[in-house]
């Protein structure tokens, strides 16, 4: 799965996911990018380079200028993650809901002190 | 019941919701004792604990151990740091796939909800890579192909 490997590790790095929290926010250019990062141009190019080949942005070229924006599902591949996650615990839940409603009732009537 | 939800919080925790019919007493319990917790904490179909280690106090060890019967089979330790019956348990753990990931600090939390629980669970979001560890692990586990299966099946214990 070489693009999720690639996803991952573009998106390890804070200034590519600044980019990205940027870029959800519409399509925006090099020079545009660089200004709020005090980057030089070059470096933020570096950044895209290695973002466009996660595949989590796209650039498109306009005369001289190449926008970027974030690529559709970009994010899918850490989305995929949580909803493992999520079905894993859901299914781990719906279990433990049976589990507990089979556990003798030991409620109100039965006072214990249990502090230890 | 509500169902689940889950969150990230900044870049670094996974926070996990959840309401359960039961007293506060018994979600605890069911998270602390090894009988209990082999009952449900299985992940997808398929899967069992063959080894479920627990001792309950803080300060003591834990080592869970996952099969799915077909010779696939990973394992995790922690320790437990604090155990305030029935509110809170802290504790890190690691997946050993088989390299250890990094240690994740859960903190789970059970509140008294009406005449049920509101647990919720704080962990720590593991870094890209081992996200991508996991991911990989779990495809390779067949965990997808048990998911759809599990929308089909209704529980058929084996």
């Amino acid at each position: 799965m070489p693009t999720l490997d690639a996803a991952f590790s573009a998106l390890a790095d804070p200034t590519r996911r600044a980019i990205l929290a940027r870029l959800a926010l519409g399509e925006t250019t090099v020079m545009e990018l660089a200004r709020p990062f005090e980057m030089t141009q070059p470096a933020v190019s570096r950044h895209l380079k290695v973002l466009e080949g996660a595949g989590l942005i796209a650039r498109r070229i306009e005369g001289t200028k190449r926008p970027c924006r974030l690529a559709p599902g970009a994010l899918a591949s850490i989305d995929k993650w949580l909803a493992m996650l999520r079905k894993a615990l859901a299914a781990n839940y719906d279990r433990l809901d049976g589990v507990l409603a089979a556990l003798p009732p030991k409620k109100q009537p039965v006072k214990r002190k249990d502090k230890r | 019941m509500t169902k689940l939800t889950l969150k990230t919080e900044g870049d670094r925790y996974v926070v996990v919701s959840r309401r359960f019919a039961a007293a506060p007493e018994a979600v605890y319990r069911a998270h602390i004792e090894p009988a209990l917790i082999k009952k449900w904490m299985l992940g997808p179909e398929g899967w069992t604990m063959p080894v479920c280690i627990n001792e309950a106090r803080p300060g003591g060890k834990m080592r869970y151990e996952w099969a799915n019967g077909e010779g696939r089979s990973f394992y995790l330790t922690g320790e437990i740091l604090k155990l305030e019956p029935h509110d809170r348990i802290v504790h890190v753990e690691r997946m050993h796939l088989p390299d250890p990931t990094p240690d994740n600090h859960v903190e789970t939390t059970f509140i008294k909800d009406g005449t049920g629980t509101l647990m919720t669970m704080r962990m720590t979001l593991p870094d890209a890579e081992t996200r991508a560890a996991m991911l990989k692990t779990g495809m390779e586990h067949g965990m997808e192909a048990s998911y759809a299966r599990l929308e089909k099946v209704v529980a058929a214990p084996a």
